[in-house]
């Protein structure tokens, strides 16, 4: 379940690593911002339509899924929008002095820094966690080898598979893409070639902003809770799962982000409910999987891989 | 450590049009300030060294104004800066002599706390003096167990298995009885009182004892370190930093001396580790977070990696900065976070960079080459907007 979450975050972390070569820190605070745009679009939603209605906030039908669309249209906006702002800020003046890639890193951490400490410090909640107003009703579905599934997991496995597709045509097919996939390849000959090299990368931070919108906006489906530092740990593990399938390959992310979610919740019921057995499990399976296969388990290159 | 000074970089048009003729005139004077420290004769070098070194142990008597922050000023040196300097100290080994990225340093830091908390407190009475080599030598075997499998790995994979590493220690010591679990392991020794330096005094008699012990340390691994960098080993790292492929070509074993590099950096995160532990007596898994580790990177890199007299320096910014801005109350890290971008963006080779540049053109699979700026002559180039719109 929340294997669908990792890949999508995942996909911001090898787009902007296939094209950079470098680890795009903020992701996981543009996760975190969505997370919250989300929540307050159905505050804002909610609150007349429930006065109006006389006190059933449940909604059903056509309502919810124009609720959940709106959610997610402006959770994806979020996140597009503030991924555009850390490139412009905190990548472009570094890009332009040929920076030495540490650096960039450690410019990275200050914006996440910087944009999950103003959220706990003037955002909506401070830092107490936020907890988001239940709107619709978690219905069991049907049971598949003896596993209850919910209509909130069905919402988050269609629309992550929805935007993974949506994804992968977009860097396959379409012209942009290819931009993508050349700048990927080699940066110099792409821009010999014409491609314009800085809106590629700016475009590609913008597509991994709308991933991590996408799956902030799921995330808070599946857990309604958010605080101004939730995207750390969603962070780290996605790009755990980012690397595991080869950092860089936009299939080895959505692998990598299912195996990550899988082997998560399969740990915590193996050696117990404890949870930090499930994070001990993933990480030393990411090291196993390291020393069988140095580059992911696909392999990486965004440039190389067809898709 | 260089022959050449004269290699600093000219500065880019983009800092012109920031700091204006000042940057420059700054660049200068720290060109002269250099070399003029190169032609001093050896007796008087030493004997600047020694009044530096006797300033800082002075230092919290001193009373100096502006600089301390709260009325605790010793606690703060002897808690926080003095530790943060000897722990970049130490992941400067790693990432800025040798070039491995290390994102889970506080694993390290975590193995050496642990390994005195365990030894002095949870389940043996080790004198502390004893326990300390001891912290130290499995914080080192620490770093060779993780080094041994993984540096084959490339950069970024490197990264990410070690900060899965600092991760998973910390998760093993949460759910671990043996090391306490949630709760954490208290009691933990003090080192003995020497003399005047009362270790079980009052307050204010404990901290200036922990100063002076971590300014010890400091200066101990200092010049540890200075005689390693020189030395086969440091050339080694030098070589592998530069480039890996050529160093092994030239016959520098190369996994050897990345693990060596590996060990040293863990068991100074040990020490600090330990100084840590022994300074607060009480220890839980919470004081491990991963973000210590990324604020320990940001030190190193802010400092300029490679240039330990800089790293230090990025240290102390890094640790004093935050108490600097207490004044700002809960909004300080928001305003540390713009600095740290802030710094970043208008000096990216850190404050002091190191000496040996690369002179080497980057590989493609290491910078985006596509702009290279800041190789061409000053005049030629474009401002900070608009050189590479194909």
């Amino acid at each position: 379940m929340l294997g669908a979450v990792y890949a999508l975050v995942a996909l911001g972390y090898t787009l902007v690593y296939g094209v950079l070569r470098l680890i795009n820190f903020a992701n996981s605070e543009v996760f975190m911002l969505s997370a919250f745009g989300s929540f307050l679009t159905i505050e804002i939603l909610d609150i007349p339509q429930r006065l109006a209605s006389g006190g059933d906030p449940v909604k059903t039908g056509w309502e919810l899924i124009g609720i959940l669309a709106l959610c997610l249209l402006v959770s994806v906006l979020i996140g597009g929008v503030s991924a555009v702002v850390v490139e412009r800020v905190a990548y472009r003046p570094l890009r332009q002095r040929n920076a030495p890639r540490l650096v960039f890193l450690i410019s990275a951490i200050g914006a996440s820094f910087a944009i999950s400490e103003a959220v706990g410090e003037w955002g909506p909640q401070q830092r107490k966690e936020y907890a988001l107003t239940k709107f619709f009703k978690k219905e069991q579905l049907f049971t598949i080898f003896g596993a209850d599934v919910y209509n909130s997991n069905v919402i988050v496995v269609v629309g992550a598979a929805i935007m993974a597709l949506a994804l992968v045509l977009f860097v396959g097919k379409s012209r942009v893409g290819r931009g993508i996939r050349a700048v990927a390849q080699d940066a110099e000959t792409a821009k010999l070639m014409g491609v314009n090299v800085d809106r590629i990368i700016l475009i590609t931070f913008l597509v991994g902003g709308l991933m991590a919108g996408g799956a902030a906006f799921l995330y808070e489906i599946h857990t309604p809770f958010a605080r101004y530092d939730v995207g750390f740990s969603i962070g780290v593990k996605a790009f755990t799962a980012a690397v595991l399938g080869g950092i860089g390959n936009v299939r080895g992310a959505l692998l990598g982000g299912l195996l990550l979610g899988l082997i998560e919740s399969w740990g915590s019921s193996l050696f117990g409910s404890d949870q930090n057995i499930g994070n001990v499990a993933a990480f030393v399976t990411l090291v196993l999987v390291l020393m069988v296969r140095p580059s992911g388990l696909l392999g990486e290159s965004l440039g190389r891989s067809k898709a | 450590m260089s022959q050449d000074t004269s290699s600093t970089p000219p500065p880019t048009a983009a800092a012109k049009l920031v700091f204006g003729s000042r940057f420059i005139a700054a660049a200068r004077r720290r060109r002269t300030i250099e070399s003029r420290w190169k032609a001093l004769p050896r007796p008087a070098r030493a004997l600047l060294v020694l009044v530096l070194v006797v300033f800082i142990y002075l230092l919290p008597s001193l009373h100096l104004p502006i600089i301390p922050t709260s009325s605790d000023f010793t606690a703060l040196l002897a808690m926080i800066i003095v530790p943060y300097v000897l722990v970049a100290l130490g992941l400067n080994v790693v990432v800025g002599m040798a070039g491995l990225l290390d994102l889970g340093y506080v694993g390290f830091y975590a193995v050496g706390a642990y390994s005195l908390a365990i030894l002095t407190s949870q389940h043996a009475t080790v004198p502390w003096l004893l326990s300390i080599p001891i912290s130290v030598g499995i914080s080192m075997l620490a770093g060779l167990l993780l080094g041994a499998p993984t540096l084959r790995l490339r950069g970024d994979y490197l990264a990410i298995v070690t900060l899965g590493f600092g991760e998973i220690i910390r998760l093993l010591a949460k759910s671990s009885d043996w090391m306490g679990a949630q709760s954490g392991i208290g009691n933990i020794k003090s080192p003995p009182n020497i003399g005047p330096i009362k270790f079980s005094g009052t307050i204010q008699e404990r901290n200036i004892a922990f100063y002076y012990l971590a300014v010890t340390f400091v200066i101990v691994v200092f010049f540890f370190l200075r005689r390693l960098e020189s030395s086969r080993v440091g050339r080694s790292w030098t070589a592998i930093r530069e480039d890996e492929d050529a160093a092994e070509l030239m016959g520098v074993p190369t996994f050897k001396f990345k693990l060596w590099a590996f060990a040293i950096g863990a068991g100074i995160g040990g020490l600090s580790g330990t100084l840590y532990a022994s300074n607060v007596r009480f220890i839980n898994p919470d004081n491990f977070q991963l973000k210590l580790s990324i604020l320990f990177l940001a030190a190193v890199v802010l400092g300029g990696p490679g240039n330990m007299v800089g790293v230090m320096f990025g240290a102390v910014a890094v640790s004093y900065l935050p108490e600097r801005l207490r004044f700002l109350n809960t909004s300080r890290y928001f305003w540390f976070g713009v600095m740290l971008m802030v710094m970043m963006v208008f000096r990216p080779q850190g404050l002091l960079p190191r000496k040996l540049r690369e002179r080497i053109r980057p590989r493609d699979s290491d910078v985006p080459a596509f702009v290279d700026v800041s190789e061409g002559d000053p005049d030629l180039e474009g401002g900070p907007h608009g050189t590479v719109t194909a």
